[in-house]
């Protein structure tokens, strides 16, 4: 493998507290040191006026495989991540069959690995074709090398289950990523609210997800399991979470850039790239969610990439399904929402983009120390570009960006070590 | 053959663009006035002895129904006939859930066969929007789920405005199952733009307070109402809504929401009952109050004829001024 030296960038390692114009060098796939005089290497890489960072890391991404390979694939999905900066991402389990046992948590491990672009790490199912009633068998999934439980796209409905998955995990010291939405009050196509009701679309209402952070909160009060929540959207919910934490409980969060920037009212006109669930709220929740993450109450910036169909996103929008893709374009989308605006800078969303998430799933990656694997990802902060969808990797095109125009992007994904992508006309 | 209506298009021209109706949300109070102008030369067609005019001759209307209807299509359908022109009845039931043929492929087909107007009712809100965007042709809302269903919203305060000269400053209540009624939504909209006052009245768990924000009232006590308003615009009750809760029973719901014989002593002299039909017949109203004098509901459907005349003339013309212009 040839050795990397990125010369002259701003290397920002939030897991060091290093924010410094220097030098990097990569040897055998590790990061071999971080200064000045650092000698010679195969491939000189020069980063002036970039940042360089640990890779980026997704921990809440669809890649649709197996079952609806039409829409993603573990190939796709890792072509559209290192096109986006991201070198770990996480898939969520709800294929067709789910990631539920440990031979299909091998499957993607293996599949990622022949890829061989991203680190492709899968989460496995709380219970059991993510039905809500029996657990899966979730420790021979976490040995195998599941990085988390979650059965995103419903949450565990059943107190009685969601207390015995708590205590379950806590067990091996797992992470249970929890996607909130009480049944019985969610189902509904978009927030509820007086643009759900002046379209004539059945609501969702901030209460379907609150409620079941609350229980959830509530039960694993005496449990203390690593307890994680999927997508927040509302305000409510980023209260709960801060209180949560002011109460010292075991409890991380994160946030999708679409709950960053839209609101309901994108929601009329019908178009389904705007339905995704939890749906777009209003801007007093979009406000809540960037102060919660002003103060640490959000820890970290997922992008809940959910590739569908063209021909299933053309459908009446109560009928479409839920979802956008976001890999190629969330990092411009979180320097929109956050940094252009001036919530936080640079070094706080790279943490929210590395460290934090690679502790949520508990890696070693996520930092640039020496010794450290090298993912790493180059940032030019200041490139104006235009979100042009017919560009994507992905599969997929359901996505609400398209022409948006934007600034910073990724010009490099280097990934062990090895350059996994590059930005062609840089 | 007898003339056509005494608008004249060089009127027509500036008030009226639109080669779609989709919404009375999106119309401005001229244009609702204008049609209700319009309406009112074409009712006049319906008394002649030869009950037609040529303004449609040589256009196709296709009347796309995925809902059951009998009243309004009939309405449409005659409507259209009245114009001259050809009309075609397309009736689906179901929606294109799963993959195959969306409801696109299927107004596309319809329009590849040279229509010039369709007319859709849908079970799901926005189709009627949506397909606007991808077809050339002229689309007519005809009712998308609990959105809009604007020529009902016409016909009604068409009807008010024959009965009382005027909109503005009625107070017009609307009762019921709020929260699933397309109908309360296109009255609220053309009531409100036309400078009547409107009040919600149901159960919190029909009238979701954010109605509020649209301009209206939102009231959980008939009682409280039933003196001061002008006009009762009665709902169908959906007994289906019983299963998701939305309240306990019939029986109960005509206990506080009915207009039932005792709460109709104490309305007003001159109160005008309305109902979009088709009625549950001493539930939501006694049969001596919809048959009785103060019943606009027979006026409604007469007039609809009208409205719906009105209407597709008027996006008709809009659309053949569009191809000029191109």
């Amino acid at each position: 493998m040839p050795s990397l030296l990125i010369q002259h960038g701003t290397i920002l390692d939030p897991a060091q507290n290093l924010e410094r114009r220097t030098n990097l060098l990569i040897r055998d796939g590790r990061v071999a040191r971080i200064g000045s005089d650092l000698g010679r290497a195969d491939r000189v890489i020069d980063a002036t006026g970039m940042y360089v960072t640990p890779g980026l890391i997704d921990i809440h991404v669809h890649f649709r495989e197996p079952g609806d390979e039409e829409e993603e694939t573990v190939a796709s999905g890792s072509a559209a991540a290192v096109a986006g900066g991201f070198t770990t991402v996480c898939c969520m389990p709800n294929t067709k069959p789910p990631l539920d046992n440990e031979g299909q948590i091998e499957f993607i491990l293996r599949e990622g690995q022949r890829v061989g672009l991203a680190n492709v790490f899968p989460i496995g199912a709380i219970t059991k074709a993510r039905e809500g009633k029996e657990l899966a068998e979730i420790g021979s999934m976490l040995q195998r090398g599941a990085v988390a439980l979650s059965d995103d796209g419903v949450g565990v409905a059943d107190a009685s289950v969601m207390r015995k998955a708590l205590q379950y995990i806590k067990m091996f010291d797992g992470v249970l990523m929890q996607h909130c939405e009480e049944p019985t009050l969610g189902g509904g196509a978009m927030h509820a609210g007086v643009v759900s009701v002046s379209l004539g679309l059945p609501g969702i209402p901030p209460e379907a997800e609150q409620l079941m952070i609350s229980r959830d909160l509530l039960l694993n009060r005496t449990i203390g399991c690593r307890y994680h929540v999927q997508h927040v959207s509302t305000a409510g919910s980023v209260e709960l979470i801060r209180r949560a934490k002011k109460d010292k409980l075991n409890v991380t969060a994160e946030v999708a850039p679409h709950h960053l920037l839209l609101t309901d009212e994108s929601c009329r006109g019908y178009d389904t790239n705007y339905k995704m669930n939890p749906p777009l709220r209003t801007a007093q929740d979009v406000k809540a969610c960037i102060e919660g993450v002003k103060d640490g109450t959000i820890d970290c910036l997922a992008t809940d990439h959910a590739p569908h169909l063209l021909e299933e996103k053309e459908l009446e929008f109560v009928h479409a399904p839920m979802g956008i893709i976001g890999l190629e374009c969330a990092l411009a989308l979180y320097v929109k929402a956050l940094i252009e605006p001036g919530h936080v800078n640079w070094l706080k969303l790279i943490d929210m983009m590395t460290a934090k998430p690679a502790q949520i799933i508990k890696s070693d990656r996520g930092t640039l120390r020496e010794g450290a694997v090298a993912d790493v990802t180059i940032i030019d902060p200041n490139r104006k570009w235009k979100v042009d969808l017919s560009r994507f990797e992905s599969k997929s095109r359901n996505c609400p960006f398209g022409g948006w125009e934007v600034t910073a992007a990724p010009v490099m994904t280097i990934v062990g070590g090895d350059v996994k992508w590059e930005l062609a006309e840089r | 053959m007898s003339e056509a209506p005494t608008t004249s298009p060089t009127e027509t021209q500036p008030l009226w663009k639109r080669k779609h109706l989709l919404s009375i949300e999106e119309l401005s109070a001229q244009e609702i006035h204008f049609v209700l102008e319009t309406a009112k030369s074409f009712k006049e067609v319906s008394t002649r002895s030869v009950k037609k005019v040529p303004a449609l001759r040589g256009r196709v209307v296709v009347n796309a129904f995925f809902e059951d209807s009998t009243r309004t299509r009939t309405s449409f359908s005659l409507a259209a006939s009245r114009l001259s022109a050809d009309v075609i009845d397309f009736s689906e039931k179901g929606s294109s859930i799963s993959k195959g043929e969306t409801l696109i492929d299927t107004a596309w087909n319809i329009e590849a066969m040279g229509v010039d107007i369709i007319v859709i009712r849908h079970a799901a809100a926005g189709s009627a929007e949506v397909l606007s965007r991808t077809v050339k042709c002229s689309i007519v809302n005809a009712g998308d789920g609990a959105h809009e269903h604007p020529t009902q919203g016409l016909l009604d305060i068409y009807t008010m405005q024959e009965k009382f000269g005027r909109i503005k400053g009625l107070r017009v209540a609307i009762v019921g199952d709020i929260v699933n009624s397309r109908v309360a939504r296109s009255n609220l909209w053309a009531l409100t733009k036309m400078g009547a006052e409107v009040i919600l009245v149901g159960p919190p768990t029909l009238v979701p307070r954010s109605f509020e924000k649209l301009g209206a009232q939102v009231v959980n006590d008939f009682d409280s109402v039933i003196g001061s308003v002008d006009v009762i615009n009665m709902l169908r009750i959906q007994f289906e809504r019983i299963k998701s809760s939305q309240f306990p029973t019939v029986r109960e719901f005509t206990r506080f929401f009915g207009l039932t014989g005792d709460r109709f002593t104490r309305c007003r002299d001159n109160v005008f009952v309305m109902h979009p039909g088709p009625m549950n017949r001493g539930l939501e109203i006694s049969s001596h109050i919809a048959d009785g004098p103060h019943s606009g509901i027979l006026t409604q459907v007469t007039n609809g004829l009208a409205v719906r005349m009105a209407v597709l003339y008027l996006v008709n013309q809009a659309q053949q001024e569009n191809k000029v212009s191109i």
